[in-house]
């Protein structure tokens, strides 16, 4: 049943994957706090990370140039995605931004599923991460190690991104007001193309990280994106540091209960996301009034 | 989009249902397919009240279309029930139920995160479904063995059991479900559901709750879902698992939009596209899988160009074609009105009858009223009252928290501190739709419109508020048999001068116009005390005196309080005045000692800070 060694190990793959999940909804929450756009793209966008990681490799047979080539082609799809599409429906009601982000995720997947096939694909880690560490008390693959700092890397320089650079603080006034900002002189739509294209390719190196850790399919991305919801729930829309709280929140909830039945991870992880409605219905770090 | 012709849309929807079977087949279409497009059809009606008419995308409804698809295939395989119709009903129940359960959470936010809790609380029903419940549900094999209906009528048995036999089954319940569909459209809540799709905030504000009303559109739409999975383990002759993935409830949605939403047929459009293009494309064409990538860029051309979907395309053509016919009916119309002389002025219309008749003091007291908002006082300490009939003037300067006031009188906002009394009822704390069903109101400084409906509408939406009250489940009653409501409709439109153009969508509206509408929302709530917000505000001169001779005139037998820039028609208009500055109360008096007052001169023209107010 439960023995300690497994419930460490389990807490590990729950960071593994709380940090995963922290850098994906980063790119989500900033996207939707910036432009007030939720993309439901968004876990295609990690896919699809995963994907042009993939390819690269295949001819590189480096994982640095996947983790790359995965990051960049996700950031020009992002910014392509906003100048062609998004932009023109900024102006337009939630439920069109909401369906039209849907059917482009459904896209994506399909063309990818068409290109790719529905069988798995495998990026194997980078020979200085592979095999298993001794950690002492136990045994653990040293990848997933390998991602949590990772991970933690990146989220480092999307903090220094957001709060130490002069596009960061635009991109956070916008959270706050983007009419002001509109009206201070700052081309706000610029900014919002920039900021989409950061915030996908933040799901696009999140999938070719975690590319590795699972095997690729073209659905790979949908199980993410729910999760992703409920993070950004419990965190707060909008909200960077809710992020990525929410992030380590579900991530654990997954994994532990995962440890004692699987089915009941998702029973759980909503158990929490209702219990953070019903307490604080803005999300433990979110701010009132943002719909 | 729908049109008032009696019983022509049920008539149609029956026409189509029974020439299908001896159209269709030459058209390429199996009977199975007809059956599937309709099961999708009944689930879309539910989904099309939530999403089309009340504007809550909800990408969760496959928890609702398995829960009661599982139910009644449980008790019709496994629980040794026979009456297929009956296990249909239990399952249409039980979906409505967990919708009402599941609504509770989702609605207590809207918008996205709605979209994102529903996607969430669906996903939890799958793996539900797959492992913990995996006994009941059959897990990934789901439930063989769904019998097909039959009805003994004593001197024979009928049977529906495949092809264009169930067909006869699927098609029946399929218009039963139109029926009661187009009967909730139509009835009063039907109206609220689209005012709460066009304004919510608005909606509350005339005194309807909005929650109770989104989650009844919750239900039903539960109730739609439920009663179609169920036919969908008849139709299969077995419940399969995939009627709780995430991929039914994005093809619903799909369908919906594609079809075109606010409609209720969209989805049985939209679901006759897919299930046609998904066969084309893969048998004809011999696309294989890659007919849902097709699928996919339809579906985001149509969203990007075609915001109604092929419906709304459709009712669009139709307006075109048929565009000069009505045009030239104009035409005359406007000649006609050129001959008859303007009507008289229609007499004021009686305030809602006082709740304690017995009471006799100031209509509205508020003491110690404070609004801080961190470290800013917007209002602090302030003493107000006005008496039954009185016609009181605010003004102030910009800043002074006039706005901020006014939305504490209504309960919009919650004062910090101190205390509001209205007909000698403490309504502190309240909300504002029950401060509204008091018979308090505002009509607001910047339009608060149902921008989407007619001036008709508009106003319907506010009467009925005042007359149903803030919740009512009347579902299949018709607009028309509300009584009372066309007579107050047509009162509150004579009395905005906007009787000519009531059947005129509010977004064809000249500005002057919508905010006469907005003085007519507050208005067709019968308050008892109105509050209006700058009613004068961005009126050319020649509208100001207008909207003065209406203030006027709606003034009889009602209390009133103003605020406005615009001094000469406030003073013409008002018996008292109040003036605030800086959050609070300078002075208070007649207009003519406000007038000559050194301090409000002071206030207005600086003195104090040495700036000047605009």
């Amino acid at each position: 049943m439960i023995s300690w060694p497994n419930l460490v190990s389990q807490l590990f793959n729950g960071l593994a994957l709380g940090a995963l999940l922290a850098l994906i909804s980063s790119g989500l929450t900033i996207i939707y706090g910036t432009l007030g756009v939720l993309n439901l793209a968004h876990g295609a966008m990690f896919m699809i990370g995963g994907y042009a990681g993939f390819v690269a490799y295949q001819y590189t047979e480096s994982f640095i140039i996947a983790v790359i080539a995965g990051s960049l082609f996700v950031m020009l799809l992002g910014v392509v995605m906003e100048r062609v599409i998004i932009r023109h429906f900024y102006h337009r009601p939630h439920e069109d931004q909401l369906l039209v982000t849907f059917g482009l995720g459904i896209c994506f997947v399909e063309l990818v599923r068409l290109i790719f096939s529905s069988q798995s694909q495998l990026v194997p880690p980078p020979a200085l991460f592979q095999g298993i560490t001794n950690l002492g008390f136990m045994f653990y693959p040293t990848y997933r190690l390998a991602v949590v700092g990772i991970v933690a890397v990146a989220l480092g320089a999307l903090f220094i991104v957001l709060y130490r650079t002069r596009l960061g603080m635009i991109v956070r006034a916008g959270i706050e007001d983007s009419v002001m900002v509109d009206s201070l002189g700052i081309n706000v739509y610029r900014v919002f193309m920039v900021v989409f294209g950061i915030g996908a390719m933040a799901a696009g190196f999140a999938g070719i990280v975690n590319a590795p850790v699972v095997s690729l399919t073209p659905g790979v991305g949908d199980d993410i994106l729910v999760q992703t919801f409920v993070v950004v729930v419990i965190g707060g829309v909008g909200s960077f540091p809710g992020a990525i709280l929410g992030g380590l929140i579900a991530g654990e909830i997954i994994s532990v209960t995962s440890m004692f039945n699987p089915g009941y991870a998702y029973v759980m992880l909503f158990a929490a996301m209702t219990l953070v409605l019903v307490v604080r219905p803005h999300g433990l770090l979110g701010v009132q009034g943002r719909e | 989009m729908l049109k008032q012709r009696p019983f022509l849309i049920e008539t149609l929807t029956a026409i189509g249902l029974i020439a299908a079977p001896f159209v269709l087949p030459h058209l390429g279409f199996a009977p199975n397919t007809v059956n599937r497009i309709l099961v999708w059809g009944l689930f879309g009606l539910g989904f099309d009240i939530l999403f089309g008419f009340t504007g809550l995308l909800s990408f969760g409804q496959s928890a609702f279309y398995g829960t009661g698809g599982f139910v009644a295939a449980y008790l019709l395989t496994r629980a040794g029930f026979s009456n297929v119709l009956g296990a249909l009903i239990i399952g249409m129940i039980a979906a409505a139920a967990t919708g009402y359960l599941i609504g509770l959470i989702a609605l207590r936010r809207t918008g996205i995160y709605f979209a994102m809790i529903t996607v969430a609380i669906a996903e939890v029903f799958f793996f539900v479904e797959f492992n913990p419940l995996s006994d009941f549900t059959g897990g990934e094999n789901g439930l063989p063995g769904v019998p097909t209906p039959s009805f003994n009528l004593g001197f024979t048995t009928i049977h529906f059991t495949n092809g264009w036999s169930l067909y006869q089954f699927i098609a029946l319940c399929y218009f039963v479900g139109v029926i009661i569909a187009l009967r909730i459209v139509r009835s009063p809540v039907g109206a609220i559901f689209s005012a709460i799709r066009d304004n919510p905030l608005r909606a509350t504000a005339v005194g309807h709750n909005i929650h109770g009303y989104k989650l009844t559109a919750f239900v039903i739409a539960a109730a739609y879902a439920g009663f179609a999975g169920g036919l969908l383990g008849v139709l299969q002759a077995f419940m399969p698992p995939d009627a709780f993935t995430f991929d039914t409830s994005g093809q619903l949605v799909m369908q919906t939009a594609i079809g075109g939403r606010g409609t209720l047929f969209g989805p049985l459009v939209g679901a006759t596209v897919w299930l046609f293009l998904q066969d084309f494309l893969q048998s004809a064409l011999g696309l294989g899988a890659a007919w849902k990538l097709v699928l996919g860029v339809v579906f985001v051309v149509l969203v990007c160009f075609l915001r109604g979907g092929i419906v709304g395309g459709l009712v669009d053509l139709y307006g075109l074609v048929s565009g000069k016919r009505a045009r030239k009916a104009a035409e005359t119309e406007q000649q006609a009105e050129i001959e008859t002389p303007q009507q008289a002025p229609p007499a004021p219309m009686q305030a809602k009858e006082v709740a304690h008749p017995a009471y006799s003091g100031p209509i509205l007291k508020a003491t110690g009223l404070t609004k801080r908002y961190g470290g800013l006082v917007a209002n602090s300490d302030i003493d107000f009252s006005v008496n039954q009939g009185e016609l009181r003037g605010i003004i102030g300067p910009n800043g002074a928290g006039k706005s901020t006031f006014f939305k504490m009188l209504t309960c919009e906002i919650a004062p910090t501190s101190g205390q509001i009394v209205f007909e000698g009822r403490d309504i502190t704390g309240l909300k504002v739709t029950e401060v509204c069903q008091l018979g308090l109101t505002k009509s607001y400084q910047v339009n608060q419109l149902f921008t989407g409906l007619t001036i008709r509408q508009n106003l319907t939406i506010a009467a009925l508020a005042e007359l149903r009250g803030k919740f009512r489940l009347d579902l299949f009653r018709k607009l028309s048999g509300v009584k009372g409501l066309t007579e107050q409709v047509a009162h509150t439109l004579a009395l905005v001068n906007l009787t000519r153009r009531a059947d005129t969508p509010v977004s064809e509206l000249a500005y002057g116009e919508k905010r006469r509408l907005e003085i007519g929302l507050a208005l067709a709530t019968s308050p008892r005390l109105l509050l209006l917000d700058e009613p004068l505000a961005g009126m050319s001169p020649r509208e100001r005196v207008e909207t003065v001779k209406l203030l006027k005139s709606i003034a009889r037998g009602r209390t009133m309080i103003i605020i406005d820039h615009d001094m000469d028609s406030l003073f013409e208009l008002v018996e008292r005045v109040t003036v605030l500055q800086e959050g609070k109360v300078l002075l208070d008096g007649t207009p003519e000692e406000i007038r000559t007052n050194a301090a409000v001169q002071e206030a207005y023209l600086g003195g104090v800070h040495g700036e000047i107010a605009a």
